[in-house]
């Protein structure tokens, strides 16, 4: 079955190719799409970012809902194995930012980070979760920090609920780092 | 045979070269200056109490005697990056600005391609290609932690490479840091010397002049092409040049590096070549303490004036 359009001739996200997301919701012809603007809106809603960092940038999505941030020329659609780097989950209720569009952008956001010790940020890299219980933020997905050479620097995405922070690193992003006090 | 033997005739010391050859390289780690400066990275290596040596032709090179690049804050954070001190070179001679479009033919694991982008300060494209979609994961996995925005990877046989999946036609530069014989890495992996062949070098050679017979025909009227190899065979490297100035409208330039070099040779096994060859680079593990490597800078011939885009960018 082709995966162009719908039963009613509508156009449907395609998983082999990046097409560029649409300006606003009332561009949006494939069902489901974020555009543009929601999620430039989205990091500032969550995260306090700018929508001026991202004027440079287009956005793509491949596969359902792995929205990319590119900072180049590419055709629309783009038939590539990757353009620039994956930035956001969507498709879901709570939208996901990925580790990269972390520590890549995390340095700017104003909300929902959320500083940790030394200690801690060994335990957030190793891939474990951890309680958290002094947390007074949000719930859902903040930018994990800790001090490195005399500044805080994101080091990826946590997951917090229920007094407990969860680290949502990769598997092949893990390590298993020294504490530096 | 220890395929070393054949290169004695070309360098001055034979006795240091097969010694340097012997000698386990250093892990090298470059800074990726998107995201810190040296000093940064010295200053977090300092705190985190991870041991490092400067590399004296290049301020963003540290060589970590303790080993494990990967292993430290600075690395997850996207400040570092695993590779060789003499891998660094040819992104020097490409030379690579700010908003170009600039195509990296042979691409992973992606170092050279992570140091375009960094050179680019992430503006402009840098296309990665590499034929191994295996090897392309690689590469992706470290353009991220790299936190690079401007790259498009493609999966193609670079010696055919279409632009059609791109929204340009040709690039301002090219680098083809081609599949090799490798015996240059013999101090970080002993194995490409008992595993060499000739047979090989002659089918790589083939490979590589097609790749960068592509990147020249790729590439805009007075565009620059960088040819690199981690090996000491002149059929892969001079050979390979001498063959391409033929095939197609392109000259090889007088380009400075950073460290000792010495001129690539015209002859070889009855073989002449080009005069011009002479302005490549060949590096010797034991004039800088490095592993091996070849590395040659050519200009794409043409009226550079009478590129379309040209005002484009104005």
């Amino acid at each position: 079955m082709s995966d162009d359009a719908n039963a009613d001739g509508a156009p449907t996200n395609d998983g082999q190719q990046f097409d560029r997301l649409p300006e606003t919701p009332a561009d949006r012809e494939v069902e489901g799409r974020a555009s543009r603007e929601e999620v430039i809106d989205w990091w500032e809603e969550r995260f306090g970012i700018e929508p001026s960092v991202f004027e440079g940038y287009s956005f793509w999505e491949k596969g359902a809902g792995k929205v990319w941030i590119f900072n180049g020329e590419a055709t629309d659609p783009s038939e590539v194995e990757a353009i620039g780097m994956t930035f956001l989950r969507t498709r879901q209720e709570h939208w996901k930012p990925t580790t990269r569009a972390a520590t890549r952008f995390g340095d700017l956001a104003t909300k929902n980070v959320i500083e940790l010790d030394p200690e801690r940020a060994v335990t957030f890299m190793a891939g474990d979760d951890q309680d958290l219980p002094e947390w007074n933020g949000d719930w859902g997905y903040l930018i994990a920090t800790h001090e490195i050479a005399g500044e805080q620097e994101p080091i990826g995405v946590g997951l917090y609920l229920y007094d407990e922070l969860r680290s949502v690193v990769p598997k092949g992003s893990r390590a298993d780092l020294p504490i530096v006090e | 045979m220890n395929p070393l033997e054949r290169y004695e005739p070309l360098v001055d010391d034979v006795a240091a070269f097969r010694a340097a050859c012997d000698r386990p390289l250093p892990s090298v780690v470059r800074v990726n200056e998107m995201a810190a400066s040296p000093a940064r990275v010295r200053e977090a290596f300092d705190d985190e109490g991870v041991a490092y040596d400067p590399v004296d032709w290049h301020d963003g090179l540290f060589r970590l005697p303790d080993g494990n690049p990967g292993g430290n804050w600075p690395y997850v954070h996207g400040w570092t990056h695993g590779q060789e001190e003499v891998s660094v070179l040819p992104g020097l001679a490409l030379d690579p600005q700010p908003g170009e479009r600039v195509w990296d033919a042979c691409a992973a694991p992606g170092s050279k391609t992570t140091q375009i982008a960094d050179a680019m300060d992430d503006e402009g494209t840098v296309v990665a290609n590499d034929n191994n979609l295996g090897r392309l994961s690689a590469l992706r996995h470290n353009a991220e932690r790299l936190g690079i925005t401007n790259a498009i990877v493609t999966n193609q046989d670079a010696r055919n490479f279409s632009t059609k999946p791109l929204a340009f036609d040709e690039f301002d530069r090219a680098l083809v840091d081609a599949p090799c014989s490798c015996e240059g890495t013999c101090r970080k992996n002993p194995d490409v010397v008992d595993q060499w062949t000739l047979d090989h070098v002659h089918a790589v050679a083939g490979i590589q002049k097609g790749i960068l017979a592509r990147a020249v025909q790729a590439t805009r009227p007075g565009g620059t092409v960088v040819y690199s190899t981690c090996t000491f065979a002149p059929e892969e490297n001079e050979a390979v040049l001498d063959h391409v100035l033929e095939a197609e409208d392109c000259e090889i330039v007088e380009f400075d590096l950073p460290l000792d070099t010495v001129p690539g040779v015209t002859e070889w096994e009855g073989e002449t070549y080009d005069e011009s060859v002479r302005r490549a680079h060949r590096v010797y593990p034991h004039h800088n303490d490095t592993g091996g490597f070849f590395c040659a800078k050519l200009r794409v011939g043409g009226d550079e004036t009478a590129a379309d885009d040209e005002e484009v960018g104005a």
